[in-house]
């Protein structure tokens, strides 16, 4: 007999070792996520996929499911943290979605559209991140960051490189790339690699085309983030 | 590239080579780099990339990190005053802008002549003695008018450090009660020579018999670490001192590492022998530097009498020996996953647990992590046994426990206790009057109130790493929790989004507050903002941090509301209707009967 736990009142199968989140979506139902990823182990930093399990809140996708247990997710308290959540990546960085490039590809954009975001609530930070153009193929712009650290993570692990890593601390913490002169060009980073087309917000950005997919045909202007996690995830 | 002079690379590959190139020493390295020209210029750190062979990124990464690393430029004197809320009450502020006016300078700016640079630091671990503050790494207390003077003086002369007066860098001990540890009068190896008579296994079933509990604040059962770790597969096995002493108002284990330091030592050598362990890390907060060099020849001497290195105490097998680790200025390293990240050169940020350190830690080994007075315990219960140390204290809380006493009372200092004393007893003890609360267990802990001051210490009832910090009825409570909040912000490593964007939000707030454009709605939204970081955060620094603002905010709800432009208050009781009453009684129902038109009136 396959283990089951609750989710929302819904039973979800699992296989031992298996997260509340691999479970819950593979079974349909979806909980949200930024940092996380299918090709690397849980990072648990983004923490979108806060759930209540067995009454304690943790991170659905770095928690392994357990029989029985009775897990909250898709209920006004923990929706609403999420949307704080957002808020607060929205707030922390310089989001202006009508000029940015990757609008209706962008996963923190379609979760606010997810969770309701109608307003900052917060106040803006309005950090000092200058954009770097030294490379020839990509563009970086700092000001989206939300430090989900999958460029990261993509580059060491898939391509072999670690062009990027984090520096700084607290609200101060950064992403810095892997050259003296701190400039991309500087590296070893090429538009064909993992990590190049890993960002979920819109950091990492390829030269020379624009706008090829007009706004209102992109990824999330004809699907919802929920649904087409889950047709990914089933 | 920058290209580094032949003498700086000369002195890198000196460094390097002695951590035998080591990935794991990065930190060590870095430290120790920043010795050569005051701070870390980026060719040093791609020179030591290269010799690492990790990534540049990784390294700036590091470097990045940590509070007492840096990546610019600083000044040739580094002046770091302490800024807990112990020092702000001793006027640190006033002294700090004092001594910026005498050198011309502005704080947290470096001076144009790079001579020196002036600004705040976290809890230095001199509440007892400030204010306090750090120049060059080298603790300075007792700071008063007086000594900035002279101190700006020195400075201007250019004086070397080992030529200021000797007194400036004098620290007291500060020992006001002393009870079974404080008392003990060991002869090194005593402790570890009983614990080897019983055998392993003996020793280990004394420990459990003990009933001792984390003196970090967690209070988990130290025999159950120990067992676990014993019996997870993996070796060599690892055991870490956490001498990160980092909680606002903590100094207990500077003064057990710097006149205890066989207790300690011993503690870990218990330990080792309980779990098999070969390896021993004591990880150093930064703060704490200046007892290095001691420290290093308490364990020489430890080598020297065969109680490290192999065979020790002549039995076979029981090979361990200690490596003692600086921190560079970050709280969340006390944090146990935290620290081993930075024991292994990384940035300290928390792991994900499970795994657990027991089973995974250092480099993926079965790894202890102990308190430093934890350790110091175990020497009593090898002397006197586990059944006798279960005896003392509470029924969940058995043995003593150091409290580190700061703030307003006359005698501030070290007072070792059996666990269950009252907070009424400690204040009547440490000469403090006119209490309005005390802070147990630093900025993560918990503020009491006059009416709770019949609470025990005990992990029953007010569980403490050690911090009691006294506020008298002249301090501001908002003030307090506001000076908490500031450190928390500080001290978020980042990594998750609740703590690294929301202790910065609730930073904003109080400061909205302070600043005098407070209103009601910002209350709910702190109280919104407490609830997120304790119930999303990754670790405990993040579920912590709002601490001292759910606790004030319940206790001393005034101090906030006093603040506040608006207060948008409408009382549901009705004082005219409650008048009808009366109005029925004297047969009145003029206008001067109710309680509006009689204020209008008045106008």
């Amino acid at each position: 007999m396959t283990k089951q736990f609750l989710l929302d009142g819904q039973p979800v199968p699992f296989d031992d070792g298996q997260t509340i989140l691999e479970a819950a979506r593979k079974a349909g139902h979806y909980i949200p996520s930024l940092c996380w990823h299918k090709d690397f182990p849980p990072h648990g930093s983004c923490k979108l996929c806060v759930v209540k399990a067995a009454g304690r809140h943790v991170s659905a996708c770095a928690t392994p499911a357990k029989e029985g247990w009775e897990v909250e997710s898709n209920t006004p308290e923990i929706n609403g943290e999420r949307r704080g959540l957002l808020q607060m990546l929205f707030v922390e960085g310089n989001h202006f979605c009508p000029s940015c490039e990757k609008s209706g590809n962008c996963e923190l954009q379609a979760l606010a559209y997810e969770y309701e975001v109608l307003t900052p609530r917060f106040r803006h930070f309005f950090p000092d991140r200058p954009v770097d153009a030294s490379h020839p193929d990509v563009l970086l712009d700092f000001n989206r960051c939300i430090f989900c650290e999958l460029c990261v993570r993509a580059s060491r692990e898939i391509d072999g490189k670690s062009v990027f890593a984090l520096t700084g601390r607290g609200i101060g913490k950064h992403l810095v790339v892997n050259a003296e002169s701190g400039q991309l060009g500087d590296t070893d980073f090429s538009a064909t690699d993992a990590a190049a087309h890993i960002c979920p917000v819109g950091v990492i950005l390829p030269k020379g085309t624009g706008f090829a997919v007009p706004i209102g045909e992109r990824s999330f202007d004809v699907a919802t983030i929920r649904s087409k996690t889950l047709k990914e995830s089933s | 590239m920058s290209v580094l002079p032949s003498s700086v690379v000369a002195s890198l590959d000196d460094i390097l080579l002695r951590h035998r190139h080591q990935a794991t020493e990065l930190l060590q390295i870095l430290i120790q780099a920043q010795q050569i020209e005051g701070w870390l210029p980026a060719a040093t750190l791609t020179h030591i990339a290269a010799a690492l062979g990790l990534p540049r990124a990784r390294v700036e990464g590091v470097a990045g990190f940590y509070s007492f690393l840096y990546t610019q430029p600083v000044g040739r004197y580094r002046v770091l005053f302490s800024d807990n809320i112990t020092d702000r009450m001793l006027g640190n502020a006033e002294l700090l802008d004092a001594l910026c006016r005498k050198l011309w300078i502005e704080p947290g700016h470096l001076s144009e002549d790079g001579l020196v640079s002036v600004t705040t630091t976290s809890c230095t671990g001199l509440c007892d003695q400030g204010p306090a503050m750090l120049v060059n790494g080298r603790a300075i207390g007792q700071l008063s008018h007086r000594r900035i003077n002279e101190i700006a003086e020195l400075i201007r002369q250019q004086r070397p450090l080992e030529l200021w007066p000797a007194e400036y860098f004098q620290i007291d001990d500060n020992i006001r009660r002393r009870d079974a540890l404080l008392g003990l009068d060991m002869p090194p190896g005593a402790a570890l020579q009983a614990a080897v008579a019983r055998g392993r296994d003996g020793w280990l079933a004394e420990m459990q018999a003990s009933n001792l509990r984390g003196r970090g604040g967690a209070g988990f059962a130290t025999a159950v670490k120990w067992a676990s770790a014993k019996n997870a597969p993996g070796a060599p096995k690892v055991i870490v001192c956490n001498a990160d002493e980092g909680e606002p108002g903590t100094f207990k284990d500077r003064v057990l590492l710097n006149s205890f330091a066989d207790l300690v030592f011993e503690g870990m050598s218990l330990a080792a022998w309980a779990v098999g362990a070969s390896q021993g890390f004591l990880y150093l907060r930064g703060e704490y530097r200046y007892l290095l060099p001691q420290l290093e020849a308490v364990l020489a001497r430890r080598r020297a009498a065969g109680l490290l290195g192999t065979g020790i105490l002549g039995q076979a097998g029981f090979d361990f020996d200690i490596a003692i680790h600086l921190g560079a200025g970050a709280y969340v390293c006390g944090e146990e996953s935290a620290l081993i990240e930075s024991l292994e050169g990384k940035r300290g940020t928390p792991r994900i647990r499970p795994p657990f350190p027991v089973t995974k830690g250092y480099l993926g080994r079965p790894t202890v992590v102990n308190n430093v007075e934890t350790l110091a315990k175990t020497c009593l219960i090898a002397l006197g046994g586990g059944e006798a140390f279960a005896a003392t204290g509470t029924a969940q809380s058995a043995g003593t426990k150091l409290l580190s006493i700061s703030g307003d009372c006359a005698m501030p200092g070290i007072y070792e206790y059996p666990f269950g004393v009252p907070i009424s007893r400690v204040l009547e003890d440490c000469g403090a009057s006119d209490t309005q609360a005390v802070q147990v267990g630093g900025a993560s802990g918990i503020c009491l109130a006059g009416y709770e001051f019949h609470r025990r210490i005990a992990y029953e009832d007010v569980p403490t790493a050690g911090a009691f910090m006294i506020f008298d009825g002249t301090r501001d409570l908002f003030d307090v929790a506001r000076a908490f909040v500031h450190f928390f912000a500080h001290e978020s490593c980042g990594f998750c989004t609740p703590c690294r964007v929301g202790t910065s939000l609730l930073k904003g707030f109080m400061d909205k507050l302070a600043d005098g454009h407070g209103a009601q709605a910002d209350l709910a939204d702190i109280d919104w903002l407490d609830r997120l970081l304790k119930n999303a955060s990754h670790c405990g620094l993040g579920s912590a941090a709002p601490n001292p603002v759910i606790d004030t905010l319940q206790k001393f709800r005034p101090a906030y509301e006093r603040r506040l432009v608006s207060l948008d208050f409408e009382p549901a009781f009705d004082l005219d209707a409650a008048l009808a009453e009366a109005r029925q009684l004297t047969g009145r129902d003029d206008s001067g009967a109710h309680l509006k038109t009689h204020e209008e009136d008045e106008k």
